[in-house]
């Protein structure tokens, strides 16, 4: 019986090497250790055996079944492995094709200049306002200090629609109108991003486009913090390494009033085409809310003191960008909107 | 305005170079656009004579000139010009010499003819033509007979001179004139202001009796002085009147004309000349002009008069437009021999309308619109008066009429110091800010509530204390005041709810493969018509622009599709036949009485051709369920449920069979669809348009509110699918209602899958195919229970739509 197990183990080992398939595999396990098996079979046959000689077979059956078990095992695990290889080397692809098309989109340029600019001065602590694109008089003008024949509404050619109706120049009409809404309360800090209007059009000017207007009211507002706040800005949005400069200038709304000027990011301020080699580039004006501006709009201006400023969308995006013809950004030419 | 360092160098002691002081003027107020350096770049150009003019044996349009510049040799030059004489002293270019245009002078032969050098144009100097005489704008310059020969150019003609470029703010008139930019320069830099003499040698008999100044219109006109000068001999001005009058971009004509630009010049104060011989009775009436009455002016041109208008006039009628331009038949020209000199102070806001009107801007005008020093009328006449003297051109007469109703008083400002650190965050003491103010001839005294300041005449646009404030701190110098960032509580920046659906719906349009555009807000009545708007549409009920820069930007937008369709037919030009673009903007809708319209904001898209093609994926067409789907998907990331869609056939633009329209509950929240073939074809676009238009606002009002978080499901769904066969006429949404409605509350997704006509199904029908999930929040499901729900709803779709069911 001794050897019967033996050969049969044999038989088994050498089938095992054999096998390829993992079905022949459960076959094997089946025949031989299953109910009805074959080594089942030799066991049944032990009550014809001699006490002395039941252990010794028992132990050898025992053992015989462990080791065709761990053979069985191992060679299932080979031949999984070698199916999962052959799957492996069957599903080899190409990976230097194309991957699968989506159809990107974007934003405007001037959306996401806007934004940024939205955003520093959100963190700063101003909220963003808006107003009517269509205007009257009195607020793009009359409460802004700029009454009927004042030679500076030259500076900006209007559009009108009526006699007291038009198409704001600017977006410090949105000043007035949140001055007239918070007075006399404090602080106030807003930005007012818009579209504004102008009849001029040429590779420099729009006839409409877009500002941001900063305004901020409170008991102990400086011309310093205005320039504290426009430095913070023109970091964020031009780097750490920008420079500030701020030129005396002339604004009916604002007194004192200033023009700022940053060095030039192009050629770090040694002068360049984009500078005019000049080193700097002009980027917005300000100053402090005229005390006239303030009275009109019901805050007393002995007892608060404020700053404004507006700045060009579009010129922050040509410089940010650098590019040379504003019609550019109006055109909607999907070969230059695709470049955002 | 253009400044000579040269000539304000008469003014005041510039310590700096020009470009240092354009830095240092620009940093306090007065901004300079740029420092041009003439003469930069010219060499060995001399003065010389020409000796003889010889006919070029060879061409007929040059001639053979001798020349000499002083030294032993005579040089022989061949040259083009045809406005020299023998004898002429003129700008000679000798071999090796550079040009202005970098151009260099070399030994040639012309024709066969040598030519040692060039005889020069002021164009070739670098002169601009505008500035020469008229007879020398495009030939050699002549220079004054008594020129010493041999001279470097430059010195003789004032090419040794840079000119600053001002680019003056509209406050600060007193800036227009060259004593005005050396008082800030002299305050700049603590030097002593020198002003021009102004004392006259009056030989003449007196002006009493001769001279009448009546002024009607005492607003528009606050002063007329006027000044006679005789026995005129009219000659061109000296070479040094001529030359600072083309460094300031004047062409000089003839002395009494340069002497009344240079004072203009010099003190910003305009003046005229008139031919006193031509007005009637030496009389000068000031007043409006009759309606319609009509002046020649100088350059020929009838100009047609209105009440507004404010002239000179004689008895016999109006001799000039007070302040913009003189009159044709009291001009002085060579014949006259008396002069009545106007010195006057217009009103600013009359002159500039008057300038307008009539298109006319001159350097005086332009003085009188920012408004002169009314103080200065006088000095200014007796300036002209002393250099008529002496250039010995006539003699004056004795005495001036001065005609000054009421006369200036001058302004007194209270500042406070303390409000300075106040407003400008850094602290000047009185003593720095009575030394600013003084050195601008301020008039300045302490008292107990601070300084007073008295306002000087040339200053007509400081009136308030925080104008004097800005005096200060920009000559202080804005680089000064200390960098600070706002004292105070803390304030919260944010985006109102609107505003951040507004970025959310960009960001999600983009993501869905749509770009940005932005189009112009005013359009062209023409557009209604190509986007088939009814003649009767509210619509076309455009604001209109009383002064557009054209037709095509006319009116005010009342609907995006146009601008859309244009920016897709610019597009297809270009052969970008496929794209898919959006706009959030604004139409703005008339409101009858209102003061101001209603501006509405519309998202807006369109797109055309198809979704992008790759190797393992087909392109979509973009029809009507592209455009629908991004709509749903949009209106799912901003939280809206609860609307639905019909079909709409009203709105003429759009497809009638292709187009539907978006509510939620009673409220129109927009349109989608096919644009209409005959839209399409109106914008010339290559194939098929789907667009839609959707009210932002109800949309905004619409949108959830961040959502509140709901139990993950705790037991697992069952799906089944369904298919059923129904007629084609049954919209799908309500046999969506219907399957819905009889799977209850368990029925927790319904997902059309497919929709087949074809071969297999009977002409007339689909077949539609859904996927249902059923649920319940508090046990597991059966298959039972789902088989039963499956039963009802095709039970129920059977007595509903006669639907067959198939498997
Ligand atoms: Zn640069």
């Amino acid at each position: 019986m001794q050897k019967q197990l033996r050969e049969m183990e044999a038989g088994i080992l050498e089938k095992l090497k054999s096998v390829s398939a993992m079905e022949e595999l459960n076959e094997i396990r089946v025949r031989f250790l299953g109910k009805k098996g074959e080594l089942t079979g030799v066991l049944r046959g032990m009550g014809a055996l001699s006490p002395e000689e039941r252990p010794v077979i028992g132990q050898l059956a025992n053992e015989v079944r462990a080791r065709v078990e761990s053979e069985l095992e191992k060679r299932l695990s080979e031949l999984k492995a070698m199916a999962r290889n052959a799957r492996l080397a069957r599903e080899n692809i190409d990976v230097t094709l194309p991957g699968t098309v989506f159809d990107t989109g974007g934003l405007h340029p001037l959306t996401t200049v806007s934004r940024q600019i939205e955003d520093i001065f959100i963190g700063l602590g101003f909220s963003v306002a808006e107003g009517p694109e269509i205007e009257l008089d009195y607020y793009n003008f009359e409460a802004l200090n700029l009454p009927k024949d004042h030679p500076a509404r030259d500076m900006q050619d209007t559009f009108f629609i009526g006699p007291e109706v038009l198409l704001r120049t600017h977006t410090s009409p949105v000043q007035v109108r949140t001055m007239e809404r918070t007075a006399p309360g404090l602080p106030v800090k807003i930005i007012a991003p818009g579209k504004v209007y102008r009849r001029d059009d040429d590779a420099t000017h729009s006839p409409m486009f877009h500002q941001v207007e900063g305004l901020a009211i409170g008991s102990r507002i400086t011309f310093g913090d205005l320039k504290g706040v426009l430095q913070v800005f023109a970091r964020q949005m031009f780097g750490p390494e920008t420079k500030t400069k701020f030129r005396p200038s002339f604004f009916p709304f604002t007194e004192p009033s200033a023009e700022v000027d940053i060095s030039c990011g192009m050629c770090g301020g040694k002068g360049c085409r984009v500078c005019s080699h000049t080193g700097w580039l002009e980027i917005l004006g300000c100053g402090m809310v005229h005390p006239r501006v303030l009275e009109m709009s019901g805050y007393n201006p002995e007892e608060v003191t404020g700053f404004a400023f507006g700045m060009g969308v579009e010129r922050i995006a040509l410089l940010k960008y650098d590019i040379d013809d504003m019609r550019l950004l109006f055109d909607n030419d999907m070969r230059f909107l695709e470049q955002f | 305005m253009r400044v000579s360092y040269k000539w304000l160098k008469d003014y005041v002691d510039v310590t700096v170079s020009p470009g240092e002081l354009a830095d240092r003027l620009t940093l306090s107020g007065i901004a300079v656009e740029g420092v041009h350096e003439l003469g930069a770049g010219i060499e060995r150009v001399f003065t010389g004579k020409i000796l003889n003019i010889e006919p070029h044996p060879n061409a007929d349009r040059l001639t053979v000139c001798a020349v000499t510049t002083g030294g032993p040799e005579n040089l022989q030059i061949v040259t083009g010009a045809t406005n020299i004489r023998a004898g002429d002293v003129v700008p000679v270019a000798v071999e090796g010499a550079r040009l202005a245009a970098g151009l260099v002078i070399k030994k040639s032969k012309l024709r066969g003819v040598e030519s040692r050098g060039m005889l020069c144009s002021g164009q070739e100097l670098g002169l601009d033509p505008k500035t020469m005489p008229a007879d020398q704008a495009h030939g050699i310059m002549i220079l004054p007979p008594e020129t010493p020969l041999g001279l470097d150019i430059k010195p003789v003609i004032g090419l040794d001179d840079a000119i600053l470029e001002l680019d003056l703010t509209p406050n600060r008139g007193d800036a227009m004139s060259m004593v005005g930019v050396a008082r800030e320069v002299a305050a700049l830099l603590g030097q002593k202001l020198r002003l021009p003499d102004i004392d006259v040698d009056e030989t003449g008999d007196g002006i009493e009796g001769r001279v009448k100044i009546d002024i009607k219109d005492t607003e528009l006109c606050r002063r007329y002085v006027a000044k006679l000068f005789t026995g005129i001999k009219v000659g061109p001005s000296p070479g040094w009147m001529q030359e600072r009058l083309r460094a300031a971009g004047v062409r000089p004509i003839s002395n009494i004309v340069d002497i009344t630009n240079y004072v203009m010049m010099e003190l910003g104060q305009p003046l005229h000349a008139f031919d006193y011989d031509t007005l009637k009775d030496g009389r000068i009436i000031v007043r409006r002009a009759g309606e319609g009455e009509v002046l020649v002016s100088l350059d020929g041109v009838e100009r047609r008069l209105n009440g507004d208008m404010l002239v000179i006039a004689d008895p016999g009628g109006p001799v000039a437009v007070a302040g913009v331009m003189g009159g044709l038949a009291t001009e002085v020209t060579e014949n006259t021999r008396n002069v009545l000199l106007e010195s006057a102070w217009f009103n600013p806001i009359s002159i500039r309308k008057t300038s307008r009107v009539l298109g006319l801007r001159s350097e005086s005008s332009s003085r009188f619109e920012k408004g002169i020093d009314l103080t200065g009328c006088l000095r200014a006449a007796r300036r002209a008066a002393s250099l008529l003297a002496e250039m010995g051109a006539g003699q004056v007469a004795s005495g001036a009429v001065d005609n000054y109703p009421a006369p200036h008083v001058p302004k007194t400002i209270i500042l406070r110091p303390d409000r300075i650190e106040h407003l400008v965050g850094t602290a000047v003491d009185s003593d720095a800010c009575r030394e600013i103010l003084t050195a601008l001839e301020f008039g300045v005294q302490k008292n107990h509530q601070g300084l007073m300041v008295t306002v000087p005449g040339h200053r007509p646009d400081v009136s308030l204390e925080v104008d004097l404030i800005e005096e200060v701190a920009r000559m202080h110098g804005y680089d000064r005041v200390p960098t600070t960032l706002p004292y105070g509580p803390t304030t919260q920046g944010a985006r109102t709810r609107e505003q951040s659906l507004a970025m959310k719906v960009k960001d999600t349009m983009a993501s869905l493969g749509f770009r940005e555009v932005i189009t112009y807000s005013f359009t062209s009545q023409e557009v209604f018509n190509k986007v088939n708007l009814a003649p009767e549409s509210p619509l076309r009920n455009v604001l209109a622009l009383q002064n557009p820069l054209s037709e095509e930007h006319s009116v005010m937008r009342t609907v995006m599709l146009p601008g859309l369709l244009e920016v897709l037919r610019r597009n297809a030009n270009r052969r970008v036949t496929s794209l898919s673009i959006f706009e959030l903007g604004k139409v703005y809708l008339s409101r009858g009485d209102a003061p101001l319209p209603e501006e509405k904001q519309v998202l807006s898209a369109a797109a055309m051709g198809g979704t992008s093609r790759g190797w393992n994926k087909p392109s979509l067409e973009k029809d009507f369920y592209y455009m629908k789907g991004v709509l749903e998907s949009l209106l799912a990331q901003a939280g809206i449920s609860g609307t639905s869609f019909e079909p709409f056939k009203d709105d003429p633009s759009y497809h009638p069979g292709r187009a539907a329209r978006l509510t939620a509950g009673e409220q129109l929240l927009g349109v989608l669809g096919e644009v209409h073939p005959d839209v399409v074809e109106n914008y010339e676009l290559p194939g098929r348009v789907v667009a839609m238009e959707i009210d932002f606002g109800i949309m905004a009002s619409l949108a959830g509110k961040a959502g509140k978080y709901r139990q993950i499901p705790r037991f697992p769904g069952i799906e089944r699918d369904l298919a059923v066969v129904v007629e084609l006429q049954v919209p799908v949404r309500e046999i969506i209602g219907v399957v819905k409605k009889s799977g209850g509350n368990l029925l927790r997704r319904v997902e059309l899958f497919d929709v087949y006509q074809g071969e297999q199904v009977q002409q007339g029908f689909q077949s539609l195919a859904f996927s249902l999930t059923f649920r319940a929040e508090d046990r597991t499901l059966t298959d039972d229970e789902a088989a039963g729900l499956i039963n009802t709803i095709r039970e129920n779709l059977a007595k509903k739509f006669g639907a067959q069911l198939r498997s």
